[in-house]
């Protein structure tokens, strides 16, 4: 494989009700998610959450943990009645602890990702207006960042399926370093040091400052930057699915487009066995934060052969192998987007070595830096004062006219990958080239007999059948347009499409 | 003739050097360039952000506060 490979993003968004702090975040997720839900094609029949096949609990390295000793916000899969809606696009849109939280249908390639995951921000923005014509309703606000500062984080994870055959050790060895390394690139940009965010200054990342551990389970607490939940939603003796919670929510096209790309490229090397070299390092954990507070990028991390390098020099470590194996693999029949993320990585640690702000129209992190240091020297603002706190924050606002990140892209300042009609189509088209498609089509033709669904299942409540039928959808390859698309245009009723799969008359 | 054409070495080493003096004094002089262009250029959207930031930035910074996700 190359960047092509089944992944996607979820992202719980901030949110708040200016003027009332003390606002319950479980109710105000609710009404975000309801006001959409309300207003679009699936509302003729609330299709639950199918939980069937959840395990939040099954643990990567071959245990489950009791559900007695887990925390309780690490029960996921109990239904407790939020807000829980499954889109025509494929996506789930729900309240997850008090954030609501878009997870983008499957997609093959970080250019579909980049599209669904912007797609996630219009529907966010469009929900907020939605609830705020509920007559007496406060208006609430959305923001696609990770922390408020003051001690609580919020995730944004990426999802890779990979192959079940592949040893959880490889993935820990060769990926914690690519991890610790990968936010010069991308990197949302921070006001505040610590977790609490009282230290002074700016640094790279949103994240950095929560994680306190290598390999662990928990994604609430003791966070790690390998997570081993181990939930496929898909076969689960072919695949699994690599939960990944450390990254940043990214406003920047180019920032998501490499972050998803370049890490599916070094899945891709470990599946293979291509890695031999070790770059494991000395202190992860205090690398990580380290690299994050230096925005200078000259901070050096050892590893444990005892090298010195920057983050830039290991991020080109990955590069040149990634050059290599794709070179050995493919040669010139590279795919155009394997060679486009390469070419991508390289110019942008090229610049980043040479002088980072040359990447303010590329990455987060960095366009976020030059705003600040432009008010820090057109009003002599120090780094703690209160309206930088502000335009970090308001960078992430999901609102066109309001979100600071918005503005700038459509002064033409950020380099765009996906053109504006890709991303509206997003909004309500599910990707054609995984089981999205079987999901979202049955959402928008069938939606009145759809009593459930989840990334592995539609579930049909068939008038005149008795049980509920459930057709499950364990490959995530299966269920495209080419596979079903005739499929769905033959059926006109969800019966005709359940006799179809099934074989059985009505 | 060996005399001229040792000068001509040491001229030419110290021409490399001189060179590669110019070389560096350009590329310098281009980096300060280019971070003045952009700072015009983010004066302009600077702003532009005046009219869209939150009022009261401390009040409104300090209210936003999160429960913790994943």
């Amino acid at each position: 494989m190359s960047v092509l490979r089944v992944m996607g993003t979820e992202t719980e968004y901030g949110i708040s009700v200016p003027g009332q702090p003390g606002a319950n975040a479980m109710v105000t997720s609710s009404q975000i998610v309801n006001a959409y839900q309300a207003a679009t094609a699936a509302r003729a029949r609330r299709a639950r959450w199918d939980f069937e096949e959840e395990n939040p609990l099954r643990d990567a390295r071959g245990f489950d943990l009791a559900r007695e000793s887990a925390d309780s916000t690490q029960l996921t899969d109990e239904d407790l009645g939020l807000a829980n809606v499954i889109l025509t696009n494929g996506a789930r849109l729900y309240v997850d602890h008090a954030h609501p939280e878009y997870s983008t249908p499957e997609c093959t390639n970080p250019l579909s990702t980049v599209i669904w995951d912007k797609a996630g921000e219009r529907i966010m923005a469009e929900a907020a207006e939605r609830a705020a014509t509920i007559p007496g309703a406060a208006p609430i606000q959305l923001y696609k960042n990770n922390t408020d500062n003051k001690g609580a984080s919020y995730g944004t994870h990426e999802n890779y399926l990979m192959r079940r055959a592949t040893p959880f050790a490889d993935i820990v060895r060769h990926l914690t370093p690519f991890f610790v390394s990968r936010q010069v690139i991308c990197g949302a940009g921070r006001v505040g040091i610590g977790a609490d965010g009282r230290g002074v200054g700016f640094q790279i990342s949103q994240r950095a400052d929560f994680f306190e551990v290598e390999v662990g389970l928990e994604t609430t607490l003791k966070r790690p930057i390998i997570n081993t939940r181990d939930e496929p939603h898909a076969d689960p003796e072919k695949y699994r699915r690599l939960h990944v919670i450390i990254g940043d929510a990214n406003m920047s096209e180019v920032a998501t487009y490499l972050k998803v790309g370049t890490t599916a490229l070094v899945l891709s090397m470990i599946e293979d066995k291509f890695l031999d070299a070790d770059l494991s390092l000395d202190a992860a954990v205090a690398d990580l934060r380290a690299v994050s507070h230096d925005p200078s990028l000259r901070r050096l991390v050892t590893l444990r052969n005892g090298k010195k390098m920057t983050a830039i020099q290991l991020q080109r470590e990955y590069l040149e192998l990634a050059r290599k194996y794709t070179e050995d693999k493919f040669g010139s029949d590279v795919d155009s987007m394997t060679a486009d993320v390469l070419d991508r990585w390289e110019s942008v640690l090229n610049r980043l070595s040479e002088d980072p702000m040359q990447l303010s129209r590329e990455l987060d992190w960095v366009a976020k830096l030059e705003l600040l240091e432009g008010f820090r020297v057109r009003d002599g603002l120090a780094w703690d004062h209160p309206r930088l706190q502000l335009i970090d924050l308001q960078y992430s606002d999901v609102r066109q006219a309001r979100g600071l990140y918005n503005r700038l892209a459509a002064k033409g300042r950020m380099v765009q990958l996906a053109t504006e009609e890709q991303i509206r189509r997003a909004i309500d088209e599910p990707p054609e080239d995984t089981r999205a498609y079987f999901r979202g089509r049955c959402l928008r033709q069938y939606a009145e007999s759809v009593a459930a669904a989840s990334w592995d299942s539609v579930i049909f409540d068939i008038p005149g059948r008795e049980s509920l039928q459930r057709v499950p959808t364990l490959e995530p390859l299966r269920g495209t347009k080419a596979h079903v698309g005739n499929l769905l245009r033959r059926c006109r009723t969800a019966a005709d499409l359940v006799s179809a799969l099934t074989g059985q008359p009505e | 003739m060996a005399t001229s054409k040792d000068t001509g070495g040491q001229r030419q080493t110290s021409r490399r050097t001189e060179e590669a003096e110019e070389t560096e004094a350009k590329s310098t002089e281009e980096v300060q360039e280019r971070h003045e262009k952009l700072s015009d250029d983010v004066d302009a959207i600077l702003d532009e952000i005046d009219e869209v930031l939150e009022e009261n930035a401390e009040e409104f910074v300090r209210s936003y506060v999160q429960k913790g996700g994943q």
